[in-house]
């Protein structure tokens, strides 16, 4: 092992009334490592996004987050250890400014740390710095997509899940999703990317795992998943 | 008339506008935040005045000197902003994701726990407070003699609104409040414990409310009442404005102010009157108020009864439940008729009321409006008309079908809680105009004398006129309940935009399950005024409304019988246990607060869960 395990999930499984949606997940984050999680519509992805966060109602036989265990902390515990989470559908508040919004995200850095501030993050997303005071409901998807990382990033977190960022946007604005990704990356921000855009995740990604039905079908570098054209077809259609 | 009066009366209308801001303003800030509607601020207001007008006088004897007032009336604010912090962690933290409905009942619990509290701990006697030093003397504007008290208050509100605007709008505070108000998931992601965001905002709500109260000691003495006084018109100003909206509330309180300054010069009587029809009219044309934005409704949020398959032995316990009531008159005793005599009629209103809110899922708030017209109807037919009592109770039937009709055309516009907020509404523009219009409906007094046909007197007969009659009334709702309109009117309380789809006219089956509601509810008014002799306001009051909602949340929202046993429990309680106590309103407010938290389900549905549990 290079590097340490910063998240660790065994045997997640979730369901929504009696309909079981995710079986047995066992995976990790490492720390500072782009890790994809990509399937088919309706596998699973934002099911197991949400129940790292303790947003839908989840088993596991261990869950930790930098050797803290997940287990019934309530949401804003789980946040506060360090993990950030962008949800899919830009939830962004709306009635906020991109500056207020920025605030309702902030947390202290952890020691030694550089924190995130508003100038920074305008830097990663130049066209958020001309917004500052517009308000969340008169800005375009693209633009309330990027406020979404932003606002996460404000939080100063070791690790971030990132739900479908790529998901209808315009594509100039995936590529500086794209490199805002890299960005984290290089800041030392883990992340666990769920996305259906394979070409965007390929691009992006150290490792890989493949979810089909709530079932785990793959995991490891993206270099292997490259290389293993069935398994991709099979389970992603690419 | 002169210029000089109307400037005069203009000032009045501000300061009245002023105090009625400050409170409202704590009850849209909690709701904004929580979505809860909080019955109970008005309870906090009468706290306030009570704290203030028995702390203030002590405090002006320690000589402290002339802010010896000012600080009196912020310790009172606070002390009752600490309550509302008790309130939320005691209660309202449980009930955040329950059914409106449920969480308008449990803090109307705790209206009533208050009432009873209030009469203990500051006595039955109504307290006036001391008149703040230095405003003792009036000022002369335009030649007449106005209170300078009153220029404080009217100076009082526009202060609060720049202090809320700049806690809201330039603190971290103001950002995740705000924040909160659209997306509580959100703001935990974001590592915000939101307890303690909810536990800030009851604290201020319950500020303002306890600073409203407190700062009318000087003008009116507290007294019991003001509680149920202020919260219908605190919550027509948070209607009006947009529920969560505090811009909103400030100017729907100016308007407010202002109609009752001068609607008291055009219509002497009417003061209550012209506050609920604005509502209407504004509610009737911009559903959500002024500033307030659509509601998020249904899901969850919706709850009511479900088809399931009739258990055969379903048909022998009503032939066996019918059969004992039909000779209970060979073993009962007067005492034992009469009693079984109302718990039927009420359970024909609580019935009433469940096809609009298990069947239909529109929560009514004011189903007393048409029990009362029920009743009324009834008596002024016979009082005015000389009907006898076959012809004064359709009489009375068709006036609550008709307010029915009229109301139900403004309600299905609606939804979720400002429904709600306007039937309740309606039913006390019905209560006022009980209440003021003395030369026909006798005020406060009411219509005596209500007696029915000599062939139905007595104990014994009236009862059984009464079991027929309600026996056919629960009988054809329930064939109606299992009808396809009964059906549809499900459908549509499950998902109106699916309903809608379908091709079902969602607005048009409410509005005739309304009237058809009214219509079996003013039946049980007018049975309930024969079975007196007497009807007076109280019939279309908060209280009444709430007794049947109350019956329906003891038997079980979600099940058809359990209306029918909620008003025989909650009578034969209310029967057995007010005689022992002086503190019913007490343990009332406590058991409604408790079935909300322990036994949502109530008695039919647990005793249901239960079997299925155990099969």
């Amino acid at each position: 092992m290079s590097t340490p395990a910063l998240l660790e999930i065994w045997n997640l499984s979730a369901s929504y009334g009696r309909a079981q949606v995710l079986f047995g997940l066992t995976f990790e984050l490492r720390a500072g490592e782009v890790l994809a999680l990509v399937g088919r519509n309706g596998a699973g992805k934002t099911t197991t996004l949400k129940a790292i966060m303790g947003l839908v109602s989840a088993t596991a036989q261990k869950a930790t987050f930098k050797g803290h265990s997940l287990a019934r902390l309530p949401t804003y515990k789980i946040a506060r250890l360090g993990l950030g989470y962008v949800p899919e559908d830009r939830r962004i508040f709306t009635d906020l400014t991109v500056d207020e919004n920025l605030e309702a995200g902030r947390k202290a850095a952890g020691p030694g740390r550089s924190p995130w501030t508003p100038e920074r993050l305008f830097q990663l997303f130049p066209n958020l710095a001309e917004m500052r005071g517009r308000r969340g409901n008169q800005m375009s998807g693209g633009e309330q997509q990027m406020l979404t990382i932003a606002r996460t990033l404000m939080g100063n977190p070791d690790a971030i899940l990132l739900d479908e960022p790529s998901e209808g946007i315009a594509p100039v604005i995936v590529q500086t999703m794209a490199e805002a990704i890299r960005a984290m990356k290089a800041e030392g921000v883990a992340v666990l990317l769920s996305e259906q855009n394979w070409a965007f995740a390929a691009g992006i990604s150290d490792r890989a795992i493949v979810i089909e039905r709530g079932e785990m079908r793959f995991q490891g570098s993206m270099a292997e998943l490259m290389a293993d054209e069935r398994l991709r077809a099979d389970t992603l259609g690419v | 008339m002169d210029l000089s009066f109307l400037a005069i009366q203009a000032l009045n209308g501000l300061s009245s506008a002023s105090s009625l801001f400050i409170t409202a303003c704590g009850l849209t800030l909690v709701f904004g935040v929580t979505r809860i509607v909080n019955f109970a601020h008005g309870s906090l207001y009468m706290i306030g005045a009570y704290t203030a007008a028995t702390l203030v006088p002590r405090l002006l004897e320690l000589q402290f000197g002339p802010l010896t007032f000012w600080a009196g009336i912020l310790l009172s604010a606070l002390i009752v902003g600490l309550i509302g912090v008790l309130i939320e962690v005691l209660l309202l933290r449980r009930i955040y994701g329950a059914p409106e409905l449920f969480q308008l009942l449990a803090t109307f619990g705790i209206v009533l726990v208050v009432q009873d509290l209030t009469i203990l701990i500051f006595g039955p006697e109504d307290i006036l407070g001391p008149r703040a030093p230095g405003l003792r003397a009036p000022v002369e504007i335009l030649g007449r003699r106005f209170p300078s008290y009153e220029l404080v208050l009217i100076a009082a509100g526009p202060v609060v609104l720049g202090l809320v605007w700049f806690l809201l709008r330039k603190t971290r505070f103001g950002v995740l409040v705000r924040a909160a108000t659209q997306d509580r998931e959100m703001i935990a992601a974001l590592g915000i414990n939101q307890a303690l965001l909810f536990t800030g905002t009851l604290f201020l709500g319950a500020f303002l409310a306890g600073l409203g109260g407190a700062l009318q000691i000087p003008r009116v003495s507290a007294h019991a009442g003001m509680d149920l006084s202020i919260i219908a018109e605190a919550f027509v100003v948070t209607v009006v404005g947009g529920m969560g909206s505090v811009p909103g509330a400030f100017l729907a309180a100016l308007i407010i102010g202002q109609l009752q300054a001068f609607g008291i010069l055009i219509f002497p009587k009417s003061t209550l009157v012209v506050v609920f029809l604005l509502m209407a009219v504004v509610l009737a044309i911009r559903p959500n108020g002024f500033f307030g934005r659509p509601e998020v409704i249904g899901g969850t949020h919706a709850v009511g009864i479900a088809s399931r398959k009739r258990s055969v032995l379903t048909p022998f316990l009503w032939v066996a439940v019918m059969g004992a009531l039909i000779s209970l008159p060979l073993i009962g005793d007067a005492y034992v008729l009469k009693v079984t005599t109302e718990i039927l009629i009420f359970a024909l209103f609580a019935f009433s009321l469940q096809l609009l809110i298990g069947v239909s899922g529109v929560v009514s708030f004011g189903h007393a409006a048409f029990f009362g017209l029920g009743a009324y109807g009834a008596a002024l037919s016979l009082k005015w008309f000389a009907l006898p009592m076959e012809a004064a109770l359709p009489a009375g039937l068709l006036l609550a079908a008709l307010g029915a009709l009229i109301i139900g055309a403004f309600v299905v516009r609606l939804s979720g809680i400002y429904l709600a907020m306007m039937t309740l509404a309606a039913a006390q523009i019905i209560y006022a105009v009980a209440f003021q219009w003395v030369e026909v409906t006798g005020g406060d007094n009411g219509i005596v004398g209500v007696w029915p046909s000599a062939w139905a007197s007595g104990p014994v007969f009236y009862y059984l006129f009464t079991l027929a009659v309600t026996s056919i009334a629960v009988f054809l709702i329930m064939r109606i309940i299992d009808a396809p309109f009964g059906y549809a009117l499900r459908a549509a309380r499950d998902s109106e935009p699916r309903s809608e789809a379908i091709g079902l006219g969602v607005r048009r089956h409410r509005w005739i399950a309304f009237t058809i509601s009214g219509a079996a509810a003013g039946l049980a008014g007018g049975l309930y005024a024969f079975s007196r002799g007497s009807v007076d306001p109280t019939l279309l009051g908060i209280p009444t409304s709430v007794d049947a909602l109350t019956m329906l949340l003891i038997g079980g929202i979600q099940t058809i019988t359990g209306p029918l046993v909620g008003a025989g429990v909650l009578h034969v309680l209310r029967d057995l246990i007010m005689p022992l106590t002086s503190l019913w309103r007490l343990l009332l407010g406590l058991s409604i607060i408790a079935i909300v938290l322990i036994f949502p389900r109530g008695i039919v549905g647990s005793i249901r869960a239960w079997r299925e549990d155990a099969a």
